[in-house]
């Protein structure tokens, strides 16, 4: 496998969120029996079909990398986080629909995942201010995905589906809201499928058929690029 | 009318601090998570006023301010409030948050709590017998049993972390033992995690591709059903397979390095950032700072008895105020090391209970450094306990944590500068 045929999309979410949980439903189509504290980065691979069910199909294998800790960790976290979040494809944004806090960090963690981003073109202003304008122009694709939902209360459950309409609106993204230990949330065939799959499809897209300056390494974070043509089997 | 002025110069600074711990909470603690449950808010927030009241209780006293009468008042209402936080409330509390956590007890929430709470008693009251800190005049029912219970537990706590931090203080401030990290060191950190990150992603899709092939020959592993299957498994597995789980092992193992590396360059970036506070104003000045508070630190390890009274009085207000910061810093960085949504609560209480009985028995401890005059109050709130006892237990056990603190230390010291040369 040729170095240049990665494709990374990065799972980002507070703690506790259940990201390892929906990594292992992603990847292993299983449900993830026990669950413990992600150290660092846990790495899983998603077989994809590109342009499933065309003539033009094709696999692709997806890296799933899901970086643990919280907004709130201390800076030497932080910057031993920001190596992971290099030449990034694609984020999934993941977030816990009975918790309005994790939500509410989405903003901070897309922001310290895009700043890291070594794209020229500047793809987000750095002064840590969310602007919608740019969550726009963005070119690297965002999906949103809200878990624990047969959790909600059912009275509530209005609200928190409205107030995540609003937030994926903010990030121009899609929405899934699911339970990662109920794999029939994302049967084929089920709207939630056929969301996730349009997702990688744009991630490869954006990846493979579209000029992208994130394709190449960036300027400032050249150090750490030379090793990366190496490959390891 | 002798009672309501005063009353009222209690509540103000009572309801500041209130309000202080409220925030405190709100800014600092819990400001990743949501508080769903703002008793655990509000029992954190009641636990920290009570507790610096008695500090100012002790203040007022040395300045005579207020008459004595409703100063002893004060201590006594303070004194029940405060112990009926820490040995009903907040104990309550700490069970029911749980049990809550377990699902198997949802049911039956309340009577579990309280099944806990009564364990708790049980030890809490079996507290009392290894130690001599009663004088066989005191009835079973009275405040001295609450109190000296608390104060053997807040003792050893306060010695524990005394101990610690006398030891650990120094050893963070002082430039002398920050190891030389440069940024070649943390990028080829760096560069071996990612090549590690690779070499796993390189192992998980030949996985992927082997399961994805296997499956669609029909080797997969999960459609081999009956008898025939069976022995087909054992007699002759695919080779596949058996590869598989040869690369399951590695990239396990693989994982293992990746956490390891990870905290290893956290800790190195850790250092760095100390290195480059060092060199700023704040830095220098608490490096100096860190200089004397050590040799302040060495003294009280070999105790040398105090020449003036009141010299140590003026380091007890250092003290309270230092322990308090340096109390709530601790707190505030244990919590974001351990503490996840569900276990948000049960840690906060946890810590509020710690707070409350550290607080207890600084009062306990602080009457060995404040001036004669100044004991009497204490003693008579308090009653008689065996003041004695807890001065030496807290020096035993002062000495053992500062000690075990050095080696601990000086062993992490030693290793890691070897762990980067095999680089």
């Amino acid at each position: 496998m040729a170095s240049l045929d990665r494709i990374k999309v990065l799972v980002l979410g507070d703690s506790g969120v259940g990201k390892s949980s929906l990594v292992h439903l992603l990847c292993q189509n299983q449900v993830l029996g026990n669950p413990s504290w992600t150290v660092g980065c846990s790495v899983d691979v998603r077989v994809h079909d590109y342009k499933e069910g065309t003539p033009e199909e094709k696999t692709f294998y997806i890296e799933l990398w899901d970086v643990g800790g919280s907004v709130g960790s201390a800076s030497s976290v932080k910057s031993t986080r920001a190596v992971f979040y290099s030449s990034v494809n694609g984020i999934i944004l993941v977030h816990d629909l009975t918790n309005k806090k994790s939500s509410q960090n989405l903003y901070r963690w897309s922001l310290e995942a895009l700043n890291k981003d070594s794209s020229p073109t500047g793809v987000i202003v750095t002064n840590g201010d969310y602007d919608r304008e740019k969550f726009a122009e963005n070119p690297v694709p965002l999906l949103m995905i809200g878990t624990k939902f047969d959790q909600i209360p059912e009275n509530k459950r209005n609200d928190v589906l409205t107030r995540t309409a609003f937030l994926s609106e903010d990030f121009n993204a899609e929405e899934i809201n699911l339970d990662c230990t109920n794999p029939r949330y994302l049967a084929a065939g089920s709207s939630n499928a056929v969301k996730l799959s349009r997702f990688f499809d744009k991630v490869i897209e954006k990846r493979y058929f579209t000029k992208e300056p994130n394709q190449m390494t960036g300027f400032t974070d050249r150090k750490r690029f030379n090793f990366k043509n190496l490959h390891y089997d | 009318e002798e009672c309501l002025s005063p009353t009222c110069s209690f509540c103000t600074p009572q309801v500041l601090f209130f309000g202080f711990g409220w925030l405190f909470f709100m800014r600092q603690l819990f400001k990743d998570y949501e508080v769903r449950h703002y008793i655990v808010q509000v029992v954190f927030s009641v636990t920290f006023a009570f507790s610096c009241t008695m500090f100012e209780l002790i203040i007022f006293e040395i300045l005579g301010a207020l008459s004595s009468t409703s100063r002893y008042f004060h201590w006594k209402l303070n004194l029940y409030v405060i112990l009926l936080v820490l040995i009903f409330v907040v104990p309550f509390y700490i069970g029911y948050f749980v049990v809550s956590n377990i699902r198997l007890l949802q049911r039956q929430k309340l009577l579990f709590a309280c099944v806990v709470w009564f364990t708790f008693m049980y030890f809490f009251w079996k507290l009392g017998d290894p130690f001599p800190i009663l004088s066989p005049k005191h009835g079973i029912l009275s405040i001295e049993q609450l109190i000296s219970r608390v104060g053997v537990i807040g003792v050893t706590l306060m010695a524990l972390l005394s101990g610690f931090g006398a030891v650990n203080c120094p050893y963070t401030y002082m430039s002398y033992f920050l190891r030389n990290v440069t940024d070649s060191d943390i990028l080829a950190l760096e560069r071996r995690l990612l090549q590690t990150m690779d070499m796993i992603v390189s192992k998980k899709k030949r996985i992927a591709m082997t399961r994805r092939q296997m499956y669609q020959r029909g080797e997969d592993q999960s459609k081999q059903t009956g008898i025939w299957g069976m022995i087909r498994s054992v007699t002759s597995p695919p080779p596949n397979s058996e590869n598989l789980s040869l690369i399951q092992q590695e990239v396990d193992a693989l994982e293992e390095l990746s956490r390891q590396l990870f905290l290893e360059t956290v800790d190195l970036q850790a250092t760095k950032e100390r290195i480059e506070y060092s060199k700023t104003f704040q830095g220098k000045y608490f490096n100096v700072l860190g200089y004397f508070f050590s040799i302040y630190c060495v003294w009280k390890i070999f105790m040398v008895k105090f020449w003036s009274q009141h010299i140590s009085f003026i380091l007890v207000g250092i003290i309270i105020v230092t322990s308090i910061r340096g109390l709530l810093i601790t707190l505030t960085k244990f919590f974001y090391a351990i503490s996840s949504s569900k276990s948000s609560n049960v840690i906060v209480l946890v810590l509020a209970q710690i707070m409350g009985m550290y607080f207890v028995s600084s009062v306990l401890l602080m009457r060995m450094s404040m001036p004669l005059e100044y004991r009497t109050i204490v003693t008579e709130v308090l009653g008689e306990l065996q003041f004695n006892f807890y001065h030496r237990w807290f020096d035993v056990i002062f000495l053992v944590s500062a000690l075990s603190s050095i080696l601990f230390l000086y062993l992490a010291h030693k290793q890691a500068p070897e762990k980067h040369m095999t680089m």
